[in-house]
């Protein structure tokens, strides 16, 4: 019931939102906070729950909850909670309230249906991190991806019809092929038990012959690679995130990409262990090939949010290398990537946006030497760079690190390459460091002459959003155990239940 | 007392958590009290633990703090391995530290951002106690990241020249590359043994592996490009000398004392896999008698005063390899020692020299500093004497023992020794170069002073700074490179006492080895020093210059050897080129003409709807006409 609770709060709260404009246009900002503040008592409530009832009596499975939704096809309203969706609700919950900081100020138009679409797209992403029906879970993947097309589209920037555009048709097309590898498999389940069924765990007993499993599960693959993103997919990202507002980036880069990793480990691979096995060296190559050739895309970039979008994938690659290692540690470093990375990207791209609200660009050509006029600004960009780098001691480097430690195991000429990224990451972090906050002071024209001395430094909002972030690196990277010991149930299950292929 | 050995990196972390809290808004006594005074509790506590465990037989022992992570078998631990070797290293650490800082406090009272900067400091110190302390690979990783960052943070310190930024950007990639290397050298040693923890890993290894296998090669090689990068050798050297652009206090703690000589107690404390990798373990030496060569060669030319101490530090740290790769352990660990009090001694008293210059670093600038610059002038005295390895000195053991035990070298014994001593000669020609150029001989200062100044006295222009909190740093530092020799470093039982045999050697070879320093030291008095012979000497220069050879030889060694210029045309260029071509990422080019082609497939269609019916009526008949076509001819 938690759960069910849970989506409708985030529903109701945005639909409230939208509704709550025609009394007060600060009203909606409101509502928003105590729908998401509603949502994280809901998402604590669960973690205690669990830890409470570890074992329920579906195995690994804390809270199940099941009615009937179209019966001709056998869909049901399933949705459940394990140690793995319980991190990712964390994050989504932590993160929209990350996003509404960012909005608070920034958003003063049509705010009332800006945060109905933030919302809805939270309870979209909790839906996907919950369903346990394909078709269920189909649906949920729909439902965020068009408020986040909306946000793009309405609160963009310069460029953002184009940007919002092509978001949607790179998800839409990719997710048609998910849509119907989903269908073949149900049909598959009607031929082979004489009934349709979504559900994730009746369809794990279907039996496919070889090649129907490789291409069902590159339809899967396709449909999340392009969400997480995964090099060669990874076209929208960069364009999707320099136009988005501040806080649509944030919900873009630190959950809506999780949903696609979370989509591999859930359903990809355990739904086709014997296809994912022998196609997981190939999955490693790209992993390598994308961590690499973004890092180096995301040095030529001047435009400060489309270089950390391609950072993003490039960190991305870590989570694809990490997951297809399929053992143990591969898969929690990916696990500890998608939260780790979900804080220090969205804490960047809410830099990117605090300097592009107080320049009025994001050009790095036109800024210099932000440290002298910004310190506390620029200490916050300094640390979250630096956990990005992978610093050890901050929750990037244990994810990437246990990514390498599995993937290791699995190819090491991949590995050997990813690792290099460690390289690469380090020459574009420093030279954004170098290029926007040290160097002689360079603001753009116009900027000088603004009352009390140009640009002002951090806010109160602004502070306390980025303290809570950083604590959580600290956390994440100092004691990692509290994080990985709720997955790690639930990956150990999934590495026994698919005999742990991963290629070696 | 041992059981606050959780607390040695607590101190300086504390400090560093006040410094960054207070915003810059902390007043200046106070910042420097914090900073200062956090390393001197660590110091104190260093000591205790040493006493404690000295009396307790040097009995190793280990502090587990917490559990850090448990992944399947992977299980480190934030948890503290103490042994003799770990207590040299937090004694030099804490405690040059503690005096570095101490004169920090006075050198840069006058910097606008003496808080951070002493934040930054603290933040090291805490990161290369973790280093030195961790029980397992994955901490010392830590450790070792760690003080790349603040090496980083400190070099790019004066933030304002972007030079200093390229510097400190160069310094932290080149190490990251080494880092890389050791990084995956984790991951194969972990996949082979199952652990990080480094006393387990040294107890398995040799059980697991049989000398001279490829796993142990593989992993002692990985290991190696770690400690190269860190410590500054062939090949990854480039970065040090430009990381002279931090204040001079760093290029003492970080750049001389203490951080680079990380590799050199990775390598030590790793020291049963290098065993079990010999050619690995030739190739150490072989990396440090090369680069201490080319760095001495390359000191020899430069002209600013800093990187002279900064390829003289490359140099040393290449004896300190030579010594790991011919099994001195415990000499190149004393090495590391002696060097820690006499190069911090050089740096912080060349930091008064460029201080009481007003930020002037060219030493043919100077010259006749002697009286002016008396303390700085006795503390180069005394380093340059201990870094030569004048007899009596503290450089003199530690050097006699490393070149002792290279001539003890089963294969290239008479190699590694000859070019010890030559670098031994080096040493002694360019550090009394630099004593004599900027202590003796025409005070050239005062003529450029005058020149530039017009009126001023320049008798003003010049005057020691120097205040107390600097000037017993330099005096304890100065006492220590002199009697630092008598200390015997409690390390082994660390390495076995196989290792340590007494090396016996004939009387020519002990006498060649005190009297080539020396001839060193008399040839750059000749060319340098003495007023008789300095118009010898100064044609004698001019002569070497004049010839086609000599100014190729003088420009490639000025030059480092030409490897930044390498490195600039294989690694830096490719990629930049790399970058801007394809700055609008070609993958996303073909979505492009994906959309393109949809786009133009469109306007074609619609071009085909015009209304026109007899054009309808054309192409329905075309089409009929080709479609049977097709079929016929099938």
């Amino acid at each position: 019931m938690i759960v069910w609770w849970l989506i409708a709060v985030l529903f109701l709260g945005g639909a409230l939102a939208w509704a709550s404009e025609a009394l007060d246009s600060q009203l909606p900002r409101v509502v928003a906070l105590l729908a998401l503040l509603g949502s994280a008592a809901l998402v604590l409530g669960l973690a205690l729950a669990g830890q409470a009832n570890p074992l329920s009596p579906q195995g690994q499975w804390w809270v199940l909850a099941d009615a009937s939704w179209i019966p001709r096809f056998g869909i049901r309203f399933l949705v459940g909670v394990d140690g793995l969706s319980l991190l990712m609700l964390l994050l989504t919950v932590f993160l929209g309230l990350m996003a509404l900081g960012a909005a608070w100020h920034e958003i003063r138009e049509r705010s009332g249906f800006f945060y109905f679409n933030l919302l809805w797209t939270l309870a979209g992403v909790v839906g996907v991190f919950t369903a346990l029906d394909l078709f269920l879970f189909f649906f949920f993947w729909e439902v965020m991806l068009i408020p986040m097309y909306l946000i793009i589209a309405i609160w963009g920037h310069e460029n953002r019809a184009y940007a919002a555009m092509k978001f949607f048709l790179f998800t839409q097309v990719s997710g048609l092929l998910l849509l119907f590898a989903i269908v073949c498999l149900a049909w598959f389940h009607a031929q082979q038990f004489g009934v349709f069924s979504f559900d994730y765990f009746a369809l794990q007993d279907v039996v496919l012959e070889g090649r129907v499993q490789t291409w069902l599960m590159l339809g899967f693959f396709i449909g999340f690679a392009t969400k997480l993103p995964a090099f060669p997919f990874h076209a929208w990202l960069p364009d999707a995130h320099s136009q988005a507002p501040t806080a649509g980036s944030v919900l873009l880069a630190g959950v809506l990409l999780k949903t696609g990793a979370y989509g591999l480990i859930r359903f990809t691979v355990p739904l086709f262990p014997e296809a994912s096995a022998s196609f997981a060296p190939f999955a490693m190559g790209l992993a390598a090939v994308g961590i690499l050739y973004c890092a180096k895309l995301a040095f030529a970039q001047q435009d400060l949010k489309r270089l950390i979008a391609y950072t993003s994938v490039s960190h991305m690659g870590f989570v694809l290398l990490g997951v297809y290692a399929w053992n143990l540690y591969g898969l929690q470093g990916a696990v500890m990537t998608m939260l780790a990375h979900g804080f220090s990207a969205a804490a960047l791209f809410m830099i990117a946006g605090a300097l592009q609200h107080r320049l009025h660009t994001r050009d790095m050509q036109r800024m210099g030497g932000l440290w002298s006029r910004l310190p506390m600004l620029s200490a916050m960009a300094l640390f979250f760079t630096v956990a990005a780098v992978g610093m050890p001691g901050l929750g990037n480097f244990i994810g990437e690190f246990l990514s390498l430690l599995g993937a290791f195991q699995a190819s090491r000429v991949a590995t050997v390459f990813a690792a290099l990224g460690l390289v690469l990451s380090a020459v574009y972090s420093l030279w954004v460091i170098q290029k926007v906050f040290h160097g002689p002071l360079l603001l753009p024209a116009g900027q000088e002459r603004e009352a009390a001395g140009g640009p002002a430094d951090l806010g109160r909002v602004e502070l306390l959003c980025y303290g809570l972030m950083a604590l959580g690196l600290l956390w994440m990277g100092l004691y990692p155990q509290s994080f990985l010991a709720h997955s790690a149930s639930v990956l150990e299950a999934l590495l026994q239940q698919t005999g742990t292929p991963g290629g070696g | 007392m041992q059981e606050w050995t959780g607390l040695l990196p607590v101190f300086p972390l504390a400090g560093f958590l006040l410094l960054v809290l207070s915003r810059g808004r902390m007043s200046r006594g106070i910042a420097g009290v914090i900073g200062a005074g956090s390393v001197g509790l660590s110091f104190l506590l260093a000591l205790g633990i040493a006493i404690a465990t000295l009396n307790n037989g040097g009995q190793a022992y280990t502090t587990v703090l917490w559990q850090w992570m448990q992944v399947g078998d992977f299980a480190p631990g934030f948890s503290f391995y103490v042994d003799g070797l770990t207590l040299v290293m937090i004694l030099v650490i804490s405690g040059v530290g503690f005096l570095i800082h101490l004169y920090a406090t006075g050198y840069m009272a006058d910097d606008p951002g003496f808080a951070r900067f002493f934040s930054y400091m603290n933040l090291f110190v805490a990161a290369m106690l973790v280093l030195v302390l961790a029980d397992n690979l994955l901490l010392l990783y830590l450790g070792w990241e760690g003080v790349g960052l603040c090496s980083y943070l400190l070099i790019g310190f004066w933030y304002d020249k972007p030079a200093n930024g390229y510097a400190a950007r160069k310094a932290f990639v080149v190490t990251r590359v080494g880092d890389t290397s050791m990084a995956i050298g984790l991951f194969l040693l972990f996949s082979q043994l199952g652990t990080l923890n480094i006393q387990q890993m040294l107890t398995l290894a040799p059980q697991q592996w049989a000398v001279g296998s490829g796993i142990a090669v593989a992993a002692s090689a990985l290991l190696l490009g770690g400690a190269v990068g860190k410590s500054a050798q062939l090949p990854l050297q480039t970065w040090l000398p430009d990381a002279m652009a931090g204040p001079t206090p760093i290029s003492a703690l970080i750049h001389a004392a203490t951080m680079v000589t990380a590799g050199v107690y990775l390598i030590a404390r790793t020291h049963v896999l290098f065993e079990l990798a010999p050619s690995v373990q030739l190739l150490v030496a072989f990396i440090g008698l090369a680069t201490l060569l080319m760095s001495g060669f390359t000191a020899l030319t430069q002209t600013d005063i800093k990187r002279i101490l900064a390829y003289s530090t490359i140099s040393q740290i290449g004896y300190m390899f030579l010594a790991l790769g011919v099994g001195a352990w415990s000499a190149a660990v004393f090495h590391l020692m002696t060097h820690a009090f006499f190069k911090a001694l050089l740096f912080l008293a060349a930091g008064t020299v460029i201080l009481s210059l007003h930020h002037e670093q060219d030493i043919f600038r100077m010259g006749a500093m002697r009286r002016r610059l008396p303390v700085s002038f006795w503390c180069f005295l005394v380093g340059s004497a201990a870094l030569t390895a004048l007899p009596f000195t503290s450089g003199f053991y530690s050097k006699d023992e490393i070149l002792l035990a290279a001539l003890h070298q089963e294969h290239y014994g008479m190699l590694l020794w000859s070019g010890g001593v030559l670098g031994a000669f080096l040493t002694a020609l360019y550090s009394f170069r630099l004593v004599f150029v900027v202590f003796f001989g025409r005070d050239r200062h005062q003529s450029h002073a005058t020149a530039s100044h017009g009126h001023d006295d320049p008798q003003a222009a010049v005057v020691e700074a120097m205040s107390p909190v600097m000037f017993f740093p330099l005096l304890l530092l100065g006492l220590l490179a002199l009697g630092g020799g008598f200390i015997h470093v409690p390390v082994d039982a660390v390495f076995g006492s196989g290792a340590q045999e007494e090396a016996h050697a004939s009387q020519l070879v002990h006498t060649l080895m005190i009297l080539i320093p020396i001839a060193g030291v008399m040839i750059a008095w000749f060319v340098y020093g003495s007023r008789s012979y300095q118009k010898a000497g100064e044609h004698l220069r001019e002569q070497l210059l004049a010839s086609g050879i000599g100014r190729r030889l003088h420009r490639f060694w000025f030059s480092g050897w030409g490897m930044d210029t390498l490195y600039e045309w294989v690694f830096v260029r490719p990629f930049l080129t790399l970058a801007a071509l394809n700055r609008r990422d070609a993958v996303d080019q073909i979505y492009g003409w994906v959309a393109q082609a949809a786009r133009v497939g469109n306007s074609a269609v619609v071009m085909l709807q015009t209304g026109n019916l007899r054009w309808y009526a054309i192409s329905l008949v075309g089409g009929l006409v080709i479609v049977i076509g097709l079929g016929v001819w099938r």
